[in-house]
C-alpha cells in the first residue's frame, strides 16, 4: 500500500484532536496542557510538510520551521508563567486555578 | 539569481519599534541603578517616533517582502490607532505602578514589542506574517498579564490567558495549514484567486472555520471569550486598560484584512459564521454584565459586547461595513481609555478599589470626574448625541444596506439591554449615599480623561475628519 497525502493528513488530524482533548479532559496538572499544546503545533507541522511535498512548493516547509521556533518560545514563556504561578499558589493542579469565577 | 534587499520603507516603523525595544532592554539590563522611569518615557517616545514615520510613509498601496507585508491606507489608520492606544496605556500605567511601588523596566518594553507584533499583524499580506505577528503580540501579552509576579490573581490570569491563547493559536495554525493545502498558497491574493476557481471546496471551508476560531479568540468574540473576564479581573488595572484597547484594534484589523482580501469570493461561507458570533457576542455582552459587581469584570463583558457590534460591520462584508468597523474602533478606543482612566483613579488611602459600589456618590465627591465618567458610560451605551451612538449607527447602517435585518434588530435590542448596566453605574454615581472619597487623580490621567471625554462629547460637532479618514482606509482594501 502506498502512503499518500491522505494518510499524513489523517495522522495529523488524530494528533491534533488528541492535543485538543488533552487540554479539555485533563484534570491533573498544567504540564500536561503544555504538552498537549506542543502536540497540536507538531500536528500542524506534519500537515504543512505533507502539503508542501504534495504541492511541490517550499513555502509550507519554511512555515514549519517558523512554527517550530515559535513553539519553542511559547513553551519557554508558558513554563516561566507556570513557575511564577507555582511560587504563589504552591500547586499546579488544574482544579486549583479557579480563584476568579463568574 | 540576484539577491536584493526587499523594499524596507513600508516596514520602517516596525523596524524602529523592534530595534528600539531591544536597545532599551539592553539599557535596562546593564545599568545597575533603577532607570525604569526613564525607560517609560523612552518607550512612549519610541511609539511617537514610529507613529510619525507611519504618517509620512508615501501613500498608495505598497507590497514588500514577497507579498508578506502590505502597507495601505487601512494599515496606516489602524497602526496609528494602535500605537496611540499603546502609548496611552504606558502613560496611564505610570502613576499606578509608582503608587504600588512596583518598578519593572520590562513592562513598557514588552508593550512596545507587543505593539510591533500588532503592526505586523495589521500589515500582514500572507498567512506566515499573520501568524508571526500574532505570536509576537501574544507572547508579549502573556508576560504582561502576569507581570505582577507576586500576585496570585495576576499570575493566574497570565496562566489562563496563555493556555487558552496557545489553544487558539493552534487552531488558527491548523486552519492555515488546511487553507494552504487546499489553495496551494499562503498569500491572501492568491488564496482569493484559488478560492474563485474552486468553489465550495470542503477542505478550504474547514480551514476557514479553524482560522475564524483563532481570530475570534483574539478579538474575544463569543464562543471564544472565556478568558476575557478572568484576565481582565486578574491582571493589574493598567494592563487591563492596555488589553482592552490596542490588541483589540489589531486583532479586528487582521480579521477584516483576512476576510476581505483572502476570502472575498467565498463570502457566503464566512458571513454566516460572523453573523452568528456577532449576535452571540452582543447578547452575551449585554446579559452577562448585568450581574457583575467588579468594574473590571464588567468592562470585560462590555468589551465582548462591543466587539460583537464591531463584527456587525464586518458581517456586512461591504466597503461601508468596513468603514463602520473602523469608525467604531476609533470611538471604542477613546471610550475605553477614558473609562479605564476613571477606574485607575478609584484609589483610596488604603489602596485600589474595584467594586461598582465604591463609585457611590462620586457625583458629589468629585463632580468633574463623576460627570465625565457618566458621559463615557452614556457613550458606551450608545446614547445620542455622544460618539458611541455614531459608532453603532454606521455599523448598523451597513448591516441594513447588506439586508442583514435580523442581525441589525438583534443588535439594537442587545444595545438596549446593555444600556441597563451602564445606567445602573450612573445611578450609583449620582443617587447613592456618598462613599469615602478617592485620592486625587494624577495629572497625566486628568489630561487623558479630559481629551477622551471631549472627543466623545464633541464628536457630533465635527465628525467629518474621522469619517473621511475611515472611508479612505476602507476603500484601500477593496
Amino acid at each position: 500500500m502506498e502512503i499518500g497525502l491522505g494518510h499524513f493528513l489523517t495522522v495529523a488530524a488524530i494528533l491534533f484532536t488528541l492535543g485538543i482533548f488533552g487540554i479539555f479532559l485533563n484534570r491533573r496538572n498544567v504540564i500536561v496542557i503544555l504538552m498537549s499544546i506542543e502536540l497540536m503545533l507538531l500536528a500542524v507541522n506534519i500537515n504543512l510538510v505533507a502539503f508542501s511535498s504534495f504541492l511541490g512548493d517550499l513555502t509550507g516547509q519554511v512555515f514549519a520551521l517558523f512554527v517550530l521556533t515559535v513553539a519553542a518560545g511559547e513553551a519557554a514563556i508558558g513554563l516561566a508563567i507556570l513557575v511564577v504561578y507555582f511560587r504563589n499558589r504552591g500547586s499546579i493542579a488544574v482544579e486549583d486555578i479557579s480563584s476568579m469565577k463568574g | 539569481m540576484t539577491e536584493t534587499l526587499p523594499n524596507l520603507v513600508p516596514a520602517i516603523p516596525e523596524i524602529i519599534l523592534g530595534c528600539g525595544a531591544m536597545l532599551l532592554l539592553m539599557l535596562g539590563a546593564f545599568r545597575t541603578k533603577d532607570i525604569s522611569e526613564g525607560i517609560y518615557s523612552l518607550c512612549v517616545l519610541l511609539l511617537l517616533v514610529a507613529g510619525a514615520v507611519v504618517l509620512f510613509i508615501p501613500g498608495g498601496t505598497q507590497v514588500t517582502f514577497d507579498g508578506g507585508f502590505v502597507f495601505d491606507e487601512f494599515a496606516r489608520f489602524m497602526k496609528i490607532l494602535t500605537m496611540g492606544a499603546s502609548a496611552l496605556a504606558i502613560i496611564m500605567s505610570r502613576s499606578y505602578f509608582r503608587a504600588e511601588k512596583f518598578s519593572r523596566f520590562e513592562y513598557p518594553i514588552l508593550i512596545v514589542l507587543a505593539t510591533a507584533g500588532m503592526m505586523l499583524m495589521i500589515s500582514a499580506g500572507n498567512m506566515m506574517s499573520l501568524y508571526m505577528g500574532l505570536e509576537l503580540q501574544s507572547l508579549a501579552l502573556y508576560v504582561v498579564a502576569a507581570i505582577q509576579r507576586d500576585s496570585t490573581r495576576a499570575t493566574e490570569a497570565g496562566l489562563k490567558y496563555f493556555v487558552l491563547g496557545a489553544l487558539a493559536s493552534g487552531m488558527l495554525l491548523y486552519g492555515i495549514s488546511l487553507i494552504y493545502g487546499f489553495t496551494g498558497s499562503m498569500e491572501f491574493t492568491e488564496i482569493a484567486h484559488a478560492a474563485t476557481n474552486d468553489h465550495g471546496n470542503i477542505g478550504l471551508v474547514f480551514g476557514l472555520v479553524f482560522l475564524l476560531a483563532g481570530l475570534a479568540f483574539k478579538v474575544s468574540a463569543v464562543p471564544f471569550h472565556m478568558w476575557t473576564p478572568d484576565v481582565y479581573e486578574g491582571a493589574p488595572t493598567p494592563v487591563t486598560a492596555f488589553f482592552a484597547a490596542a490588541p483589540k484594534i489589531a486583532a479586528m484589523a487582521i480579521f477584516i484584512r483576512t476576510m476581505i482580501t483572502a476570502f472575498p469570493t467565498i463570502a457566503n461561507d464566512w458571513q454566516q459564521i460572523i453573523v452568528f458570533i456577532s449576535i452571540a457576542s452582543m447578547v452575551l455582552g449585554a446579559f452577562a454584565a448585568i450581574g457583575q459587581r467588579n468594574i473590571k469584570r464588567l468592562m470585560a463583558y462590555s468589551s465582548i459586547g462591543h466587539m460583537g457590534f464591531a463584527l456587525v460591520g464586518l458581517a456586512a462584508g461591504s466597503q461601508a461595513g468596513v468603514r463602520g468597523v473602523i469608525i467604531y474602533l476609533a470611538i471604542y478606543v477613546a471610550m475605553t481609555v477614558g473609562t479605564f482612566v476613571c477606574i485607575l483613579a478609584m484609589r483610596r488611602s488604603d489602596g485600589m478599589v474595584e467594586d461598582i459600589d465604591d463609585l457611590a456618590g462620586l457625583g458629589k465627591n468629585n463632580p468633574m470626574m463623576g460627570f465625565l465618567l457618566a458621559m463615557l458610560l452614556f457613550s458606551l451605551a450608545g446614547i445620542p448625541p455622544l460618539a458611541g451612538f455614531f459608532g453603532k449607527f454606521y455599523v448598523f447602517l451597513a448591516a441594513i444596506e447588506a439586508e442583514l435585518y435580523t442581525l441589525a434588530i438583534i443588535g439594537v435590542l442587545a444595545s438596549v439591554v446593555g444600556a441597563f448596566y451602564y445606567l445602573r453605574i450612573i445611578k450609583i454615581i449620582y443617587f447613592d449615599e456618598p462613599a469615602e472619597r478617592f485620592v486625587p487623580m494624577a495629572s497625566e490621567l486628568r489630561v487623558i480623561l479630559g481629551v477622551a471625554a471631549l472627543f466623545i462629547i464633541l464628536f457630533i460637532v465635527y465628525p467629518s475628519p474621522l469619517i473621511s479618514a475611515a472611508g479612505n482606509a476602507a476603500s484601500s482594501l477593496f
